[in-house]
């Protein structure tokens, strides 16, 4: 067997050990919740003509794992968030127990719509692998995104 | 004297005793509603509308019971039909609880939707609903104190509105205490109504 063969070998068995572990490790996040929240200043900035970008236009939630959305108003002023009026300091929790896509009115969206997506529990090897590439493939285009615009 | 200053101690932990058990009573019944909660709960703004039954509408009114606020038009052909509905079911789910509870429908049409159409409307669902309706102004003021969106669609007779669909659940202090969006079902509602009217 040559050298580059043998590098072959061993780069394939790593991948496989990588995608067992990634299939067969069971799932786990810190806290049920997804936090959203209005900074204290928001308005103040939005008036001077920022254009703050606090809830994507999708979210997604995984049921069981992280099903919970919880939005929170920081700032001094009632603000629409989602699908609610939060007024200043208060805060809204919406948990959902069924996996589907639930689309909101939200006037903080230029599409004038929040959409949130509930994905089934991740419970076989294959969907575990499929839900942790859709995580880091989400990460890697928000931080993209986020490079991109400044 | 010490008897005094020791009556007052326990006088001061047990009321602070009682304040602790009341917030962590409140906290675990918020917990346990399938609705989005609101922590913590506003007072429920208060409106004067023309009520579905030919008198005057006032949310106020309905203190001691729990109301689930809706908002919508009585020509929507689908979010309005299938949340009245739901709620009528959550109702007779409630079997004789049901007496405390009351639902009220204000319109976003108040063009289409007077009250004789509306008590029409409503009782083809539950005919212990109310609705509610008014000068475009009255109604505009109450969706911007709830945060309801209300968008008209289309021309001519057959316009429509593209509006909010969730349903405000209104404990029996007068406070907001919930947000139930479209889609949940009759026993979500009469679960989460069963907690807000206690024991």
């Amino acid at each position: 067997m040559t050298r580059r063969a043998r590098i072959a070998a061993a780069l394939a068995v790593g991948a496989l050990a990588g995608l067992g572990a990634v299939a067969l490790t069971p799932v786990r996040v810190g806290s049920r919740e997804q936090v959203f929240e209005i900074p204290k200043g928001t308005w103040a900035r939005r008036m001077a003509g920022d254009p703050v970008e606090i809830l994507p236009d999708t979210l997604y939630l995984t049921l069981g794992l992280q099903d919970v959305l919880v939005l929170r108003n920081l700032d001094d002023v009632p603000q629409t968030f989602g699908p609610t009026l939060l007024m200043p300091g208060q805060s809204f929790r919406l948990p959902f127990a069924l996996a589907s896509s639930y689309p909101f009115a939200c006037t903080a969206h230029l599409s004038g719509q929040l959409t949130v997506v509930v994905q089934p529990t991740p419970e076989t090897p294959w969907a575990r692998v499929a839900w942790r590439f859709r995580g880091w493939s989400r990460a890697l285009w928000a931080g993209g995104s986020k490079l991109f615009r400044r | 004297m010490p008897a005094t200053r020791s009556r007052r101690r326990f006088r001061s932990s047990a009321c602070a005793w009682a304040l602790a058990l009341a917030a962590v009573t409140a906290a675990a019944d918020t917990a346990e509603l399938r609705a989005g909660s609101f922590d913590p709960p506003r007072p429920a703004p208060d409106f004067a509308l023309s009520g579905s039954n030919g008198a005057e509408l006032r949310l106020s009114r309905f203190a001691g019971k729990v109301v689930l606020l809706a908002f919508g038009f009585t020509s929507c052909p689908e979010v309005c039909p299938t949340t009245l509905a739901t709620l009528a079911e959550a109702r007779k789910k409630l079997g004789a609880r049901a007496a405390q509870v009351q639902v009220v429908y204000v319109t976003v049409d108040p063009a289409r939707d007077d009250p004789a159409r509306m008590k029409q409307y409503l009782a083809g669902f539950d005919a212990t609903f109310l609705g509610g309706t008014g000068s475009e102004e009255r109604l505009a003021a109450v969706r911007k104190d709830y945060g309801v969106s209300a968008e008209r669609r289309g021309s001519g007779q057959s316009y429509g509105y593209s509006h909010s669909s969730f349903t405000y659940l209104i404990d029996r202090s007068g406070s907001l205490r919930a947000l139930m969006p479209y889609g949940h079902s009759a026993e979500d509602y009469a679960h989460d109504v069963a907690i807000l009217l206690g024991p």
